[in-house]
């Protein structure tokens, strides 16, 4: 059903008019022109989409954009819009990236990991990271830089 | 990074100079250009015609340096800025590297290969040193001092004698254009590197950690339309009839036909989706084809003639000496997809007759090429623009998309986006292809003494083997690279990272270790004794002392296994630990130690994560990766089809370098992944005494060889 939909976008109030089953990721690539947030796979099968809604990581590609209604929604650039968060600081300083591509999502996840959990374990971080699919094997230089990052953050708030 | 100098189109050589304004340019040729398309050297873009890549320090005092490169990951940007950097001794930071854009670009061949670093980094190198070398004559005449008394420092030049007597390349560069092609100027020696064996900062990482980077599907234009293209269930179907009246009643819905191509476009590019979700197609079914379970007897029966790829001595007396000795076995890998997690993305803008495709392509030139074709457009009508690339790994040496994109944004008269979704992408991979191997080799006295082999399907690389055989023949049939037979491969094949020889290693050190075990010895001896190339035999005592292997026969119950190979001139050798669960079949990675010969390593972090990468994406196609196939239908549709190797796989990594600062540079992209098949076969065998001669090891197949004993 087409309708008005207002959530908060990276802290942001934004209203749109839209069909509220189209799902949020194509809404915010396309009708938002925010490109950050890739598509992979479109079934929730790799987490390249990955964005938080009210504290929790979401799969952008099957979330209606009717479900965001009234909430916060968190997406890579926001995470970035006051300077790099540790955790981007910890991607850039590992190089745990190659092609880029997972990137969004899998920085997107990591963060929403240490909302909820300041100082992962190894264990907590590989079982919270696993549905993100990278594709060039960044995968052991990803889970040190979430370490680090929630050493950085001493635990402390985000 | 500050705006490349050129806008667009093809520049003839005034042009050339006066959109790119002062500085200092060295033009120079990369090497493969020249060889693989002597026709398209008259048509190259973007200046004067006898060059195929430059570098210009301009009088800002930037440097920049182009290629026709893309960045796919592996970090072509950074690797060529710390070459820049050391040779012409100013910082990384002051050098933009320009990539992938054919308006602004040189055509050097495409990203694939390993080729990058073997041939464009040398010449970049001598460019460095030329404009070097030209900049301290300027600066002696300018300062009065012999050219024997300058030093250099991040892009100052001056005399150690005279205080205050400097000048910086940007003063030298002022008001001038200096033109020079690459003489041979010597490099620097490995000596004196400050910036070449260092692991500075990606450059493209800030834009890859904040959203900000822009691949092909992140195009947005006003006016922008997605298009969704009509599929064939089955490779080989034709269409019959499409009903496009429901589609064409979406609103804003735009349905295109062009000579056989259905199109859906949309201002939004899901709704374009389910707008062709409502066309109603009938498609006739291709004739039968082979399955995944039938393909290796078809592709051996389809096969052209096999050609003879290397004999010597007499297979009978080979035969003779090996006497109760032979080894005869049949190995085989299924197809495997690249499946990057960027899909085939493309954004074609049409405008005064003129095409800008923003495709993701390791091979824009090539790109060009099709889209120039596929138009009828001139070259100077039509630019690629791939800078950013979400993953190729071979897959995207061909970009059906941008075409696709292309022809529909002319047609629109709007610009049009393509994104492929992971139903596409598997459908139109052109997987690594399905191989049959098989080797009869025969052992004596610790010796090997026969090896005669058939390889189909998997291509030529690397199938002679390196090690010390008197009377052996190798033939190769079919491949990778085409001339395969209609039909032999019921959809495309294509290069997948390593072509041929993640195949044919697989086979030979497999069979390597079985013969090892014929002979009753412990693998790293029995290889050792027949291996005299001595860059093999590095890396394999390289990696068997980091490992800490321990001599024993195989199987011993420990669960370790070694293989070792040759990648484009490049030499890895990797051992391994596994543990095998006997009720489920599942195949546990504890430990994986790789030692690499490629030469001089010019950035170790770009090396390490090369490596570490193949390292997972091995362990995807040596124990899970498989398409999955019928009658031409590709039933691998997305990536719960399609198991990837995950985080809770990654086993202990431990890699080293045999780091050669005086040798030539080698690509390091392809070869770390050569022996992971092998290598987790062999410790499989170790753990439990069953071989698995087909790749991938599922738990299936795993649980199969272990019944069988």
């Amino acid at each position: 059903m087409e309708r008005t939909i207002s959530f908060r976008l990276n802290g942001k109030l934004t209203s749109l008019k839209v069909d509220d089953q189209r799902m949020l990721l194509w809404v915010l690539r396309s009708d938002l022109g925010m490109t950050g947030t890739k598509f992979g796979c479109g079934e929730a099968l790799c987490g390249a989409c990955t964005v938080i809604v009210n504290n929790q990581a979401v799969r952008s590609c099957v979330t209606p954009a009717g479900a965001v209604e009234g909430k916060q929604v968190l997406t890579i650039e926001g995470i970035g819009q006051n300077g790099l968060h540790a955790v981007q600081q910890a991607f850039l300083s590992h190089h745990a990236f190659q092609c880029g591509y997972c990137t969004p999502g899998m920085i997107v996840s990591a963060y929403a990991l240490l909302l909820k959990t300041p100082r992962p374990t190894r264990e907590q971080i590989v079982k919270h990271m696993e549905d993100n699919l990278c594709r060039c094997g960044a995968h052991g230089r990803i889970i040190e830089a979430i370490q680090e990052a929630a050493v950085a953050k001493k635990g402390g708030a985000l | 990074m500050s705006k490349p100098p050129i806008d667009t189109g093809e520049l003839r050589r005034r042009d050339f100079f006066g959109i790119a304004g002062a500085g200092l340019f060295v033009f120079f040729r990369s090497g493969p250009a020249e060889a693989q398309e002597p026709a398209r050297l008259p048509t190259r873009q973007s200046g004067p015609a006898d060059f195929n890549a430059y570098l210009r320090i301009g009088a800002d005092g930037r440097v920049t340096c182009m290629s026709g490169k893309v960045e796919l990951g592996q970090g072509v940007m950074t690797e060529l800025a710390q070459v820049l950097a050391e040779e012409l001794d100013v910082s990384f930071d002051s050098i933009d590297v320009v990539v992938g854009d054919t308006g602004l670009c040189p055509n050097d061949g495409g990203t694939y290969g390993s080729m990058t670093t073997p041939l464009l980094v040398p010449n970049v190198r001598r460019a460095g040193a030329e404009a070097r070398a030209v900049l301290l004559e300027l600066a002696a005449g300018k300062l009065g001092v012999p050219v024997e008394r300058l030093r250099v420092g991040n892009g100052v030049i001056g005399d150690p004698g005279k205080p205050g007597a400097t000048v910086t390349y940007a003063q030298l560069v002022e008001g001038k254009r200096i033109e020079r092609h690459l003489a041979n100027i010597p490099v620097k020696a490995a000596a004196g590197f400050q910036v070449i064996g260092k692991s500075p900062h990606r450059k493209d990482g800030l834009e890859k950690v904040t959203g900000q980077a822009k691949y092909c599907g992140d195009m947005i234009f006003p006016g922008l339309l997605h298009a969704a293209i009509l599929r064939p269930p089955a490779h080989g179907a034709k269409l019959k009839s499409a009903d496009t009246s429901a589609a064409e009643k979406v609103a804003g819905a735009l349905v295109i036909r062009d000579s056989g191509m259905v199109a859906v476009l949309h201002e939004r590019p899901d709704v374009a989706r389910s707008a062709l979700a409502l066309v109603r197609a009938e498609f006739e079914n291709p004739p039968a084809g082979p399955d995944d379970v039938t393909i290796f007897e078809h592709i051996r029966k389809t096969a052209p003639a096999p050609r003879a790829m290397g004999a010597a001595g007499d297979l009978a007396e080979g035969e003779r000496l090996a006497a109760g000795g032979i080894v005869e076995t049949m190995y085989t890998n299924s197809y495997v997809a690249h499946a990057a997690m960027e899909t085939h993305s493309a954004t074609a803008r049409f405008e005064d007759g003129k095409i800008t495709v923003w495709a993701s392509t390791q091979a824009p030139f090539q790109a060009r090429s099709a889209v120039m074709s596929a138009l009828g457009l001139p070259a100077d009508k039509v630019r690629i623009v791939s800078r950013y690339v979400g993953g190729g790994f071979g897959g995207k040496t061909e970009a059906d998309q941008g075409v696709e994109a292309a022809r529909l944004a002319r047609i629109a008269g709007k610009p049009v986006q393509v994104v492929w979704n992971r139903q596409e992408e598997f459908f139109y991979d052109r997987f690594r292809p399905a191989a049959s191997m098989t080797i009869r080799a025969g052992v004596a006295n610790g010796k090997i003494v026969l090896w005669d082999s058939q390889i189909v399907g998997a291509g030529d690389r690397e199938v002679v083997p390196f090690y010390d055989i008197p009377h052996r023949r190798v033939t190769s049939a079919g491949g990778w690279m085409g001339g395969n037979p209609p039909g032999m491969n019921p959809f495309e094949v294509g290069a997948w990272r390593a072509p041929t020889v993640n195949s044919v290693t697989f086979a030979r050190e497999s069979h390597i270790d079985a013969l090892a075990a014929k002979a009753g010895m412990d693998p790293l001896e029995f290889r050792l004794n027949n291996l005299t190339h001595a860059r093999v035999r590095r890396v394999l005592e390289m990696a068997a002392k980091r490992f800490g292997w321990k001599a024993a026969r195989a199987p011993s119950g420990r669960g370790v296994g070694m293989a070792c190979g040759i990648y484009s001139n490049a030499c890895s050798a990797s051992c391994a630990e596994v543990a095998v669960n006997r009720g489920t079949g599942a195949v546990e990675v504890k430990r994986i130690v790789m030692a690499l010969d490629v030469g001089l390593v010019v950035n170790p972090d770009g090396m390490r994560q090369q490596a570490e990468g193949c390292v997972m994406m091995g362990m995807g196609a040596a124990l899970t990766e498989e398409v999955k196939f019928r009658n031409g239908e590709v039933l691998t549709r997305n990536f719960d089809g399609y198991p990837l190797a995950r985080f809770s796989w990654l086993p202990k990594v431990e890699i080293v370098f045999v780091d050669d600062p005086e040798a030539a540079a080698l690509g390091g992209g392809e070869p770390p992944i050569i022996t992971l098949g092998a290598v987790l076969a062999n410790a499989i065998y170790d753990a439990v005494g069953a071989r698995l001669l087909q790749l991938p090891m599922t738990p299936e197949r795993v649980g199969a060889a272990l019944a069988k004993g």
